[in-house]
């Protein structure tokens, strides 16, 4: 169970995006997506939430075809959290969260934001510790509140899925910390896009490397993480400690010569 | 806002509408009462009332209730019609008119009336409005994403290519007057309004409007974009296209009973977003009310301000819209032009 990719490949324009990717991730795991810009991470998100469909190959969600679900019932079970969203209007924090109640709402008029779906977003503040923030204006919030309040509305939608398209991009160190270390105690199956590889491994149980579209290794951090598949990917030489506290490898990069 | 407060504001601007309606209905050269505005509607919907006075009873009937009728009508579908362009765009410059689907519709509908076969009138309308809505989309489209400002630029383009057509055919078409209805087409007027226009104008915003308001949820997910919508279960195309073509028809058929009137649908929902929240169940059924309320209003003044003489009513709009949308401008912050 959990989330099996078999064979994934997309290509626009007679561009490849992805090619053959295959991977399987165990329920409750935090996966990291690591490649260069242009890897085709965004894409292989989009591939996996059924927004974009694969030329061939399927992406699966315990047990069930992701492409085979209606819409509706793939955002009861996906969440995405695209980089750098912004509301067109003006939003205050609760209805960005009520946002996400949108896949459990009947199919017409629905429900006027009923008390069950206040709970759920309520509940859904509280679990990324931004319950006193409720009302205040979206735009008002610091680059890590917005990101938590996205995570809050993504929780709101119940997935069994999380898909992060690089979340920590643009906040400080201590929002980023605090930011993975939210998702990981979430508990849900998460995938998400990540540009620091030392983020990823203190916070992924997994790692997937794509170059070209291509999956280039899948492991944990200290499988994936070596010189060599570095060097091979990014083009830059490093090396790999070990975190005196956690025990998971730290990158060192070589200054380029 | 709690649901108490947003139904005691859907309630009184209800009736404010209604008393405004009345009231203009008693303004003019002709003096007339409160009571022979009732008297009139109840004799004609079959209510047994005290007769009123013949002349008094057709100046009502026949003249000024249909006229502000129409005007509440097409108000509140052309707020509305903003109100859904800005949330599928996400362009809070969207609007029929600042778009170019105004300009559109009145080139079909002129096409239709210089040809003398008006019953299609409607449907040329829309037919216009959408080639408009193609256009405009396409050529903002031309360079790449569409940005608010974008879409503006080429709906200029295309406003002023219609104009242009309308005021061609009126031109080559002259017969009478053509100054005063290239005016009435291009400004907008419900000047010569009937009952048919009150029966084509509200039909379509009972139809469209009943069809938009059960798409509120639908409208409320691209808050934050394609991409999320998608995330939230919606079919991004497919739904932005049946509500721009809603709003094409919409359009079309106000434009049909009264020309391009302007800024109704730009400015209303922005004003009405303020009261009832960004939500589009709440935002819909008030922005509607408070458009159709605005155009009456305006509809008022444009033929009484300066007695004999009439404006039409999109001068009035322009004068009282362009104001409001620049405080609009100075008030909003960036982030939701970019």
């Amino acid at each position: 169970m959990g989330v099996d990719l078999d064979g994934l490949s997309f290509t626009i324009d007679g561009t490849r995006i992805l090619r053959q990717v295959s991977a399987s991730l165990p329920t409750g795991s935090v996966t990291g997506l690591l490649g260069p810009n242009g890897a085709g991470k965004s894409t292989l998100l989009r591939v996996i939430a059924g927004i974009d469909k694969a030329d061939a190959g399927t992406a699966s969600l315990d047990g069930i075809t992701i492409g085979s679900l209606p819409r509706r019932d793939a955002a009861r079970r996906i969440a995405l959290l695209e980089q750098n969203a912004a509301p067109s209007v003006e939003l205050t924090v609760l209805e960005v969260v009520l946002l996400g109640r949108i896949p459990h709402r009947t199919k017409l008029m629905g429900s006027f934001s009923g008390e069950e779906d206040r709970a759920v977003a309520f509940d859904a503040l509280e679990a990324v510790g931004a319950g006193t923030l409720a009302d205040r204006s979206w735009h008002t919030l610091s680059g890590g509140q917005q990101q938590r309040v996205q995570i809050a509305r993504a929780m709101a939608q119940q997935p069994s899925l999380m898909l992060l398209d690089e979340p920590t991009n643009h906040l400080d160190v201590s929002a980023q910390l605090s930011l993975l270390g939210q998702v990981r105690e979430l508990g849900v199956t998460a995938i998400m896009a990540l540009h620091d590889l030392n983020l990823a491994a203190a916070y992924c149980d997994h790692i997937l490397m794509l170059d070209g579209g291509l999956l280039v290794a899948s492991g944990a951090p200290a499988e994936v993480l070596t010189p060599e598949i570095i060097g091979a990917v990014y083009g830059v030489d490093c090396f790999i400690l070990k975190h005196p506290r956690g025990g998971h490898p730290v990158i060192v990069y070589s200054a380029a010569s | 806002m709690t649901r108490a407060r947003y139904l005691a504001w859907l309630v009184a601007a209800t009736s404010a509408l209604i008393l405004v309606c009345g009231v203009a209905v008693t303004i003019g050269p002709a003096a007339v009462s409160l009571a022979q505005v009732a008297g009139s509607i109840a004799a004609h919907i079959g209510l047994a009332t005290e007769p009123v006075p013949i002349l008094i009873d057709s100046i009502v009937w026949q003249l000024r209730l249909p006229r502000v009728l129409t005007a509440a009508l097409v108000g509140a579908g052309l707020a509305l019609s903003g109100a859904v362009m800005q949330s599928v765009t996400r362009n809070p410059l969207a609007d029929p008119y600042l778009l170019g689907l105004s300009s559109g519709a009145s080139v079909g509908a002129v096409c239709v009336v210089i040809l003398g076969i008006g019953f299609i009138l409607p449907a040329a309308a829309f037919l216009g409005a959408l080639l408009a809505l193609v256009a405009t989309l396409s050529i903002a489209k031309a360079g790449g994403t569409i940005t608010p400002v974008r879409a503006v630029l080429a709906g200029l383009a295309i406003a002023q290519l219609a104009g242009a057509l309308t005021s061609f055919i009126i031109f080559w078409a002259a017969k009478g007057d053509s100054y005063r209805e290239i005016l009435n087409w291009l400004l907008g007027s419900v000047a010569g309004a009937t009952w048919s226009s009150v029966a084509i104008a509200a039909t379509a915003v009972a139809a469209v409007g009943t069809g938009i308001l059960l798409s509120a949820t639908r409208l409320d997910a691209f808050a934050f974009g394609d991409t999320s919508a998608a995330s939230l279960g919606i079919h991004v195309t497919r739904t932005r296209w049946a509500l721009l073509g809603a709003v094409a028809l919409l359009t079309g058929a106000m434009v049909a009973v009264s020309g391009s009137i302007g800024f109704v649908g730009l400015i209303l929902p922005h004003l009405v977003r303020g009261v009832s929240g960004p939500g589009h169940r709440r935002l819909l059924p008030l922005v509607a009310v408070f458009g159709g309320l605005f155009l009456v209003i305006a509809d008022t003044l444009a033929r009484t301000a300066f007695e004999p003489r009439e404006l039409p009513v999109g001068i009035i709009t322009a004068f009282i819209g362009v104001p409001v949308f620049i405080l609009l401008i100075k008030r909003k912050k960036s982030h939701l032009w970019a």
